[in-house]
């Protein structure tokens, strides 16, 4: 059975429609890869999954529990069992990076402060960031707040472990260090992982099943060999990095065709 | 005619909207305020309430004693010019006494407050909002209400009617010099003329004018901050938003006050 569960999602802003009855099953145990380009979706997918925002139509069940429905509570429960890393990391820039692991800990448990200041210890250590707990956020670099984001969202010890865009900004180093990390949070705790991204090579290296996602439709859900054999046109022209042509958008098609239609209805 | 009338139906539909946001937003904050009481609530954000109590408070605390000596001597002095003309100087006691417990204070205290701390939460809360630290706090099952406004409120509402007794204190210790300097009335003298001139109905008259311009410049501040969306640019707009609109609201409560006690007074 899914853990997360996405059925015939449609999300509008201001009458556009940015989700077109997406549906996606993501399952426990796996590392799931949410692809594609800019303006195709991923975040507003991720923000729907996350219960940052309302649908228009449909629903996303997480755990059984239908998020687009269920009370404040349930939600808050919910949340509780998922660990985010949001792209901009989002670390509270006026708590010390392990007050800011420490935080969910400190509000959500009972547990004494040696057993928090332990917890903090381990999961910064994780992430590699041990020895730098008692900085803060401004004083990191990107790769650093990354990694400290996702020692956050361990800290209490989440069955999924969303990540937006882990490797956007960073070098490749940096960034193939977190692919590893990915990889080893998944293997070491099994736990279940949604990565957005755009970037193929940090997609392929982790996932377990790639979505890609064109236009707020789902092109392609699959394994890495089997999105790899996909003959879907969009699907190679992303694999293969062939740029779009900027001439033949929908919007200059239909702008041409009214300007020809007004110029032939003139006397 | 049309687009006039148009334009005029979209401001007013905006600005009730705006309106109808505070209110909410404002009764949202009341029901999660009891989290940051001492005893009662968490004590996590009774720090947060107390941090923000020094912040408000006590760094505007010469700040607000200086615009209140100005405007004190400036108050004696305009008045003394022309209740001498009558030969009535002594009325100028109760022109500084009744005007700083009554108005000045409440008012100059509003307008510093808004300036510092009104724009320093718009200006903190839109970052946040920018940064996705809104977003975190919701997904890491706190509510931001709570975690971020309640505190802000609480700390208002104790500051600010301190930081108008003091204001009213060193206002009319202005005064106190001025009649000193002009007349050679000692000042020992100068505050028991103060003392029967004031009267208990004047005390409660500021103090729930300072507690109102308290709650307008906090949640003025706050609504700001939350409404941002953008980037940096967006959270300076709203810095200045802030000042600007709780500026007005509060020269607009204090007419509505005035007006009340006013008619009140008569009875």
């Amino acid at each position: 059975m899914s853990i997360i569960s996405v059925r015939d999602l449609v999300v509008e802003y201001d009458g556009r429609r940015v989700l077109d009855g997406l549906n996606l099953d993501i399952e426990p145990g796996q590392i799931t890869v949410l692809l594609g380009g800019s303006g195709s979706g991923k975040s507003t997918l991720l923000r729907q999954i996350l219960g940052l925002e309302h649908p228009k139509s449909g629903g996303i069940s997480i755990k059984g529990t239908d998020i687009t429905t269920c009370s404040q509570a349930d939600l808050k429960t919910i949340r509780r069992s998922v660990g985010v890393a949001f792209q901009s990391a989002a670390l509270f820039n006026s708590l010390s990076l392990e007050d800011n692991v420490a935080l969910p800990l400190r509000e959500h448990t009972a547990l004494a402060p040696s057993v928090i200041d332990l917890i903090v210890w381990m999961k910064l250590a994780v992430v590699g960031l041990a020895d730098f707990g008692k900085l803060h956020p401004q004083e990191l670099s990107g790769g650093m707040k990354k990694r400290a984001a996702v020692a956050r969202a361990l800290a209490m010890d989440p069955e999924i472990l969303v990540l937006d865009e882990p490797s956007a900004g960073l070098d490749p180093i940096v960034a193939a260090e977190l692919d590893e990390l990915i990889v080893f949070l998944k293997e070491t705790f099994q736990i279940t992982a949604l990565v957005v991204t755009h970037e193929m090579h940090s997609a392929f290296r982790i996932a377990d099943r790639i979505a890609m996602l064109f236009d707020g439709r789902l092109l392609a859900v699959g394994t890495k060999d089997e999105i790899r054999a996909n003959q879907n046109p969009r699907v190679r022209q992303f694999l293969n990095r062939v740029p779009a042509n900027p001439m033949h958008t929908p919007a200059l098609t239909s702008y041409l065709e009214r300007y020809v239609q007004s110029q032939e209805a003139k006397p | 005619m049309a687009n006039l009338l148009e334009t005029a139906g979209r401001e007013t539909l905006s600005q009730l909207d705006y309106v109808g946001s505070l209110n909410i937003q404002w009764w949202a904050t009341l029901r999660g305020m009891r989290a940051a009481l001492p005893l009662v609530g968490n004590r996590h954000r009774w720090r947060a309430a107390v941090h923000q109590m020094l912040e408000i408070g006590v760094e505007a605390l010469p700040m607000v004693a200086l615009l209140a000596m100005c405007s004190g001597f400036i108050l004696a002095m305009q008045g003394a010019s022309e209740l001498r003309r009558f030969g009535a100087l002594h009325f100028v006691i109760d022109l500084v006494a009744v005007g700083f417990t009554r108005e000045l204070g409440p008012l100059l205290t509003a307008i510093a407050v808004s300036g510092r701390s009104g724009s320093s939460f718009a200006a903190e809360i839109g970052t946040m909002k920018v940064t996705e630290e809104i977003d975190a706090l919701k997904i890491m099952a706190f509510e931001p209400v709570e975690f971020v406004l309640a505190p802000k409120y609480l700390a208002a509402l104790v500051a600010v009617p301190c930081l108008t007794i003091v204001s009213a204190l060193f206002g009319i210790f202005a005064g106190g010099l001025f009649m000193f300097f002009s007349t050679h009335l000692g000042l020992l003298l100068y505050f028991r003329y103060v003392l029967t001139s004031i009267e208990l109905r004047d005390v409660v008259a500021g103090m729930i004018k300072s507690l109102a311009f308290a709650t307008i410049i906090a949640h003025v501040g706050c609504l700001e901050g939350l409404r941002v969306r953008g980037g940096p640019e967006a959270v300076g707009r709203s810095t200045t938003s802030a000042v600007v609109r709780s500026t007005f609201l509060v020269i607009v409560a204090d007419a509505m006050f005035t007006t009340i006690f006013y008619f009140v007074g008569k009875t």
